[in-house]
């Protein structure tokens, strides 16, 4: 399915979670956040909540910054 | 003891800097530690997903300082308000849900958009964020974010990483005078002496990020900014004697040898 990741369009395998697409990415949760069509996903739900296609996703974290 | 409380948090220092613009991670943090800080402004990005396994900035801000998310790069209400959202996530459950909220007009003058900034101000303060909202120097505008339920209001002294010091002192005089909150000049310091003029004038801190960053010896001027925050307060605290126009000796005038 295609997806939208922080600006990119991605080819993912169908009914991915979020957990398992931030492993696909190979990206460490414990600093990121999840944004899922503008609205966080929890980092409780990141193994239950399943991506859907055409969703927009934006995974983010700290930068520095003033 | 002498105390900036802040969003239920108690802090010595008054000087709160970015971590924003340094050459290399060693070099901000040798200029984190030597400032005092206590609290430092971090932003909000998408994570480069090429970059797999390279050392996070976050390794490099000692622990105990307090991170404060800041909504850089937000030009409207919307996105200001998905970036603080973002950022209680990034912190862990969210127990610290101060946010530094800074909402743009421009890129060129980088001056706060007031109308979107009252508007992110309160949707957040109804979402239970502590929220410090970067602000013009416009006692009105202040005045309205106060009213909105931020914990305090942040007036600039002059344009983001303009280092032109503080502009208008009367403006300021004007927020502080009306402020029931904490007033944080933010953005517009150059150099040590802005540092001290702001806090004896009476703000309750300092946010600085360019000035140190960008000096040639950024953990010098940190020191520099950590003194002359600290002079400053000392001299507004101890009150500063009216200006007069003539001269007034400091010496007795009585006992001056030769008089009749």
């Amino acid at each position: 399915m295609r997806a939208t990741v922080n600006g990119e369009t991605m080819e993912l395998p169908e009914g991915l979670t979020v957990s398992a697409l931030l492993q696909h990415l190979v990206v460490r949760a414990e600093r990121v956040a999840v944004e899922r069509n503008g609205a966080v996903v929890k980092r409780a739900r990141h193994g239950e909540e399943r991506l859907a296609p055409g969703d927009v996703l934006e995974i983010v974290t700290f930068v520095g910054g003033g | 003891m002498d105390e900036l409380v802040l969003g239920g948090h108690r802090f010595t220092s008054r000087l709160v800097v970015g971590t924003g613009k340094y050459q290399d991670f060693p070099t901000m943090k040798s200029a984190l530690l030597a400032s005092g800080a206590e609290m430092v402004t971090v932003a909000v990005r998408r994570l480069d997903l090429t970059a797999k396994g390279e050392a996070s900035m976050l390794h490099w801000i000692p622990k105990e300082m307090v991170l404060l998310p800041n909504t850089a790069g937000c030009y409207n209400a919307e996105d200001a308000v998905r970036t603080c959202r973002l950022a209680r996530e990034l912190q862990l459950g969210g127990e610290n849900p101060l946010v530094k909220l800074e909402v743009l007009s421009d890129p060129k003058t980088l001056l706060p958009d007031a109308e979107e900034t009252l508007k992110a101000a309160k949707q957040l303060v109804a979402e239970g964020f502590r929220v410090l909202p970067y602000t013009n120097d416009d006692p009105v505008a202040a005045r309205k974010l106060e009213d909105a339920g931020c914990a305090a209001v942040m007036p600039l002294g002059a344009p983001i990483g303009s280092g032109l010091g503080l502009r208008n002192p009367y403006s300021l005089q004007m927020i502080l005078d009306q402020a029931k909150v904490p007033v944080i000049v933010d953005a517009g310091v150059g150099t040590a002496s802005d540092c001290a003029l702001c806090m004896e004038l009476g703000v309750s801190g300092l946010l600085v990020n360019t000035a140190i960053s960008g000096a040639r010896d950024p953990a010098g001027m940190a020191r520099a900014m950590k003194l002359a925050t600290e002079a400053g307060r000392v001299a507004f605290l101890s009150g500063r004697i009216p200006r007069k126009l003539y001269g007034s000796a400091s010496s007795p005038m009585a006992g001056v040898i030769g008089a009749a």
